[in-house]
């Protein structure tokens, strides 16, 4: 029942959430912040079970710092997407598989390149420029089909992000009142404004 | 299981020595020995091999060198036998930490998980340590080309240049004052084999008895070169020329 969505541009990659917390029809809270930071330049959204959600990506977290700690040095970005995607793929056959679709942007500092990598429960990974999980990423892909180029400015994908909201409240039979919107970029992670369907969308 | 044996190899003397490893070092003074120099440009690692019997049916291509992983090179000193359960054992570890991550498993990273092991050896089971001392070569992109040396306590430490095995001391000495930083492989691969001659005085240095490889970084690739042996030959011979030269002075 969730959603995210993910752009890369040039430099930086855009991560949105929805902020829906909800199971089954129980809509705990519509403030629910998923997306973590898994070190200075890797941050991961989810969608899927929100317990699991949870474990998965603190786990992640604690270890990628682990590895900062203890080398010196950052889990460089296409490291720690086939570290997770590794972990994804082990708990599917062993123990309760984790029911998590991964978003994760990340920046590799060493080849200055912007990475964005999908991957779903089953521990599949693939990178795209742009790409969403949930129902609404039906509808979102659709519209950065349409309007993605490559060298895109942030502005410009926010524009796209409007977009795609908008058509969400439009024709998603489901309700999603706020978005949380991150960027990662060569200085780091950002939080830009929240995005609140009742305050209108803006779109460019 | 372990009651029935001698557990002292895993404890502390009196004096808050222990024994077995220093044992192990001594073991390593005896044997052939590996000289490291890193090159602004490359690393040379220069051994002396011991088995030198012609009848010897040369099934591998170095007696003290191994390829560990794509960017990563070891000599060892010591007992052969434990050796190979060693450079075996840190093939493991780099291709797991591939398998993991997919990406070559940085330098200082691979030294200190075997590090590790090897320490387990001085503290728990009641085994002895292993009786090798390595020279690690390698490249990685977060510290690019670097040295290191470990021995039987589970030490290890980052080198400009380096010396284990027999007249190690001797080799160190001769470095320290001969050794500039900035050197580039030109001049560190003559110097390599300067020093090797010089501790291997008494039974002459011969291309049979060297086994010299550098590492190096070229289109984005890590190359293990081993100087085959006229190219040895040759290096030995001026070296020999030169030291004549100095004797007259």
């Amino acid at each position: 029942m969730d959603f995210c969505i993910g752009i890369r541009g040039n430099d930086f990659v855009l991560l949105c959430e929805d902020m829906n917390a909800a199971q089954s029809i129980m809509l705990h809270k519509q403030d629910h912040e998923k997306m973590l930071d898994l070190n200075d330049h890797l941050l991961m959204t989810r969608t899927g079970n929100l317990g699991d959600g949870v474990q998965c990506a603190e786990f992640l977290q604690k270890n990628i710092q682990l590895y900062q700690i203890r080398n010196g040095y950052e889990m460089r970005s296409s490291a720690a997407a086939h570290y997770i995607r590794k972990y994804l793929a082990d708990t599917l056959r062993s123990r309760e598989p984790l029911e998590v679709n991964l978003l994760l942007g990340a920046y590799d500092v060493i080849s200055n390149t912007p990475q964005l990598y999908y991957m779903d429960y089953l521990g599949s990974m693939a990178t795209a420029p742009f790409c969403a999980h949930g129902y609404g990423a039906m509808f979102a892909t659709s519209i950065l089909d349409m309007y993605y180029h490559p060298g895109i400015s942030v502005d410009e994908a926010i524009g796209i992000l409007n977009k795609c909201i908008k058509e969400l409240k439009k024709r998603l039979i489901i309700n999603f009142s706020k978005f949380n919107v991150k960027v990662v970029d060569k200085d780091g992670i950002h939080k830009l404004p929240t995005i609140s369907v009742e305050d209108g969308i803006h779109t460019h | 299981m372990s009651r029935r044996y001698d557990s002292r190899t895993t404890m502390f003397s009196p004096e808050g020595r222990l024994y077995q490893v220093e044992y192990a070092m001594e073991a390593i003074g005896n044997a052939g020995t590996c000289l490291g120099i890193l090159a602004s440009d490359g690393i040379v690692l220069a051994c002396e091999k011991r088995i030198t019997n012609k009848l010897l049916d040369e099934i591998f291509e170095t007696e003290k060198l191994y390829r560990l992983s794509a960017d990563m090179v070891c000599s060892v000193a010591g007992i052969t036998s434990d050796a190979n359960i060693l450079v075996n054992e840190l093939r493991h570890i780099a291709q797991r930490y591939q398998l993991q991550y997919q990406e070559p498993m940085p330098c200082e990273q691979l030294v200190s998980q075997l590090c590790d092991i090897k320490q387990t050896y001085t503290q728990f089971g009641g085994k002895r340590p292993f009786g090798v001392s390595l020279l690690y070569a390698g490249w990685d992109p977060h510290y690019g080309l670097q040295l290191y040396q470990s021995d039987p306590s589970g030490n290890f430490s980052g080198w400009k240049a380096t010396c284990i095995g027999a007249n190690n001391a001797q080799a160190m000495s001769t470095l320290e004052s001969e050794f500039k930083e900035g050197i580039t492989l030109e001049d560190a691969v003559p110097l390599a084999i300067k020093i090797m001659h010089k501790i291997m005085d008494q039974n002459k240095l011969t291309a049979e008895k060297l086994e010299l490889a550098t590492v190096t970084r070229s289109d984005d690739k890590t190359k293990m070169t081993i100087i085959p042996r006229e190219k040895l030959e040759k290096l030995i011979s001026e070296r020999e020329k030169l030291a004549a030269a100095e004797k007259q002075k």
